[in-house]
C-alpha cells in the first residue's frame, strides 16, 4: 500500500515537474515512464524538438555526467540510454514532419575487426537527440565502408570507435586514405574508444578525440559552428 | 608455497609470503596459479612471487599506477623485478612506464594472446574477432568478472547489448580440468554463446619466465 500511496501519477505533474521527474526516470531507466512522460508532454502541446532537447537530452546528459565521474556504471547507462530510446522512437517521425533544423550529417561506426558498440551506439543516440543526422554503419567496417558513405550521405563528420588496442590503429588507416585520396578536408574526423586518448587521437592525425558521448556532442557542434562561420559570406 | 583461493587473489592479489629470493615477479593475480606452476616446475627457489588483484583486469587505468608503487616499495630488496603483466588495456602506458623503470614485462595486448602464443593469437585474432575469452581463472571467477560488473545478475536483459556481437565464447584452457571444462560450457549458454575449449597451456607465459630466469 505504501509503494502506490508512494506512486508519482505522470499527468498530475505541471510542466517543469513532469521535465524533471522524467530526468529521475531516465536515470533510473524506467523506459515505460519515459514513454508516457513524453506523450503527456506532446498532448500539453509541448514541440517534439521541445520534448527532445529539454525532457529527453537534458536528463541523458545529467547521465553522462554521472557516468564520467564514477556514480553510474555501464548497466546504469544503457538502461537510461533504452528508456531514452523508448522516448526518440515516438518522437523521431514528429520530428521529421515538423521539419526540425539538421544541425549536421555524421557517418559513425566501430572499425574493422572490432564489433564493440556500446559507446558507439551512446555517441550516435546523443548525437542524434542534439538534432544531427546519424548514418550508423554499426560495427566492423573497412576504409571503403566509410567513404562510401560518407560520399553517399553527404556528410559532416565521420566518427569512428574502437575498444581493442589491436583495432584501433586501423583508424589511421582510414584517416590516410582520406588523405590520399584527396578528400580528408571535406570531413571533421572525430575518434573514441575506451582504450584512446588525446595524444592517439592526434598522431592518427583525427580532427578530435572525444572521451564521452557528451564530449563529443559538444565538440561536433564546435566544428559545425565554425565551419558555418567559415561558409559564411564575407 | 600455498596460494590464496581464487576470491582473495581476486580482490586482495598475494603479498611476498617468504621474502628471501632475489628476483621479484609481480603478476596479475589472475595468473597466480599459472605463474607458481611454472616456477615450481623449474625448481626456482631464488624467485618471490607477488601478485595484484586480479579484479585490475577490469579497471585497466589502475594497472599502470599499481605497478610502479609495487615496483618502487621492492626495488631495493631485490636484483631484478618482472611485471608479468601484458599491455591490458593500458593503451601503452604500461610499456612506457617498465621502460622508465628498466624492467621487463610480457609481450603481447592480453592473457588470452600470451596464453595462446601471441603470434599465433594475432594471426587467429584477424577472423576470430567475435570470440569472447575466458581463461582458467576468468571461468572460475566469472560471475566476479563478468556476470555481476555488467548488472547481469540484476539485469539479464542487458545481455543482448553486450554480447549480442559476439558468436562464441572460447574457453582458453591452461589446465585440464573437466570440472572447468563444465563451467566454462554453462558460461557460454549464459551468455547466449556457442562454446569451444582451446588447451593452450601456458603458451608464451611460460617461453618468456624461462628465458628471463635461466
Amino acid at each position: 500500500m505504501a509503494d502506490e500511496e508512494d506512486d508519482i501519477i505522470l499527468s498530475e505533474l505541471d510542466d517543469e515537474a513532469l521535465a524533471l521527474q522524467m530526468h529521475d526516470d531516465l536515470y533510473d531507466g524506467l523506459k515505460e515512464e519515459i514513454e508516457e512522460g513524453v506523450n503527456i508532454l506532446l498532448g500539453r502541446g509541448w514541440e517534439p524538438y521541445e520534448v527532445l532537447t529539454k525532457a529527453l537530452v537534458a536528463g541523458m546528459t545529467i547521465v553522462g555526467i554521472d557516468f564520467r565521474d564514477g556514480i553510474l556504471f555501464v548497466p546504469e547507462v544503457l538502461l537510461a540510454a533504452n528508456a531514452m530510446k523508448g522516448g526518440m522512437a515516438i518522437l523521431k517521425p514528429l520530428l521529421a514532419e515538423t521539419g526540425a533544423p539538421s544541425v549536421g550529417t555524421m557517418v559513425i561506426g566501430t572499425v574493422k575487426g572490432d564489433i564493440h558498440d556500446i559507446g558507439k551506439n551512446l555517441v550516435a543516440m546523443m548525437m542524434e537527440g542534439a538534432g544531427f543526422d546519424i548514418h550508423d554503419l554499426g560495427i566492423n567496417n573497412s576504409v571503403d565502408a566509410y567513404i562510401d558513405a560518407l560520399k553517399e550521405q553527404n556528410a559532416d563528420i565521420l566518427g569512428m570507435s574502437a575498444l581493442l588496442t589491436t583495432t584501433m590503429p586501423y583508424m589511421k588507416v582510414v584517416i590516410d586514405t582520406l588523405v590520399e585520396t584527396g578528400i580528408r578536408d571535406n570531413y571533421i574526423v572525430m575518434v573514441g574508444g575506451a582504450p584512446l586518448n588525446e595524444e592517439f587521437g592526434n598522431a592518427i592525425g583525427a580532427d578530435a578525440y572525444c572521451r564521452d558521448a557528451a564530449v563529443a556532442v559538444e565538440t561536433a557542434k564546435e566544428f559545425m559552428d565554425r565551419k558555418h562561420n567559415q561558409m559564411a559570406p564575407l | 608455497m600455498q596460494l590464496p583461493d581464487a576470491t582473495t587473489l581476486t580482490t586482495c592479489g598475494l603479498s611476498v609470503s617468504d621474502p628471501g629470493g632475489r628476483i621479484l615477479l609481480i603478476a596479475c593475480g589472475a595468473i597466480a596459479r599459472e605463474v607458481l606452476a611454472v616456477t615450481q616446475a623449474n625448481g626456482w627457489t631464488h624467485i618471490d612471487l607477488t601478485c595484484l588483484p586480479a579484479i585490475l583486469h577490469n579497471h585497466p587505468d589502475r594497472i599502470t599506477p599499481a605497478i610502479k608503487q609495487a615496483v618502487d616499495k621492492n626495488h631495493d630488496q631485490y636484483a631484478q623485478i618482472f611485471v608479468l603483466y601484458a599491455d591490458c588495456g593500458t593503451g601503452g602506458e604500461l610499456f612506457d612506464l617498465c621502460k622508465k623503470l628498466g624492467v621487463e614485462m610480457l609481450k603481447g595486448p592480453h592473457c588470452y594472446s600470451f596464453f595462446e602464443g601471441n603470434a599465433g593469437f594475432a594471426e587467429r585474432s584477424k577472423d576470430e574477432f567475435t570470440a569472447f575469452y575466458l581463461t582458467d581463472f576468468l571461468v572460475r571467477q566469472f560471475d566476479a568478472f563478468v556476470w555481476k560488473p555488467l548488472g547481469l545478475d540484476r539485469h539479464p536483459h542487458l545481455r543482448d547489448a553486450y554480447f549480442g556481437n559476439y558468436e562464441k565464447l572460447v574457453y582458453q584452457a591452461q589446465s585440464k580440468d573437466r570440472e572447468l571444462d563444465h563451467k566454462a560450457q554453462d558460461c557460454a549458454a549464459r551468455l547466449g554463446l556457442n562454446y569451444e575449449r582451446r588447451f593452450t597451456g601456458y603458451g608464451d607465459l611460460e617461453s618468456t619466465l624461462t628465458g628471463w630466469i635461466d
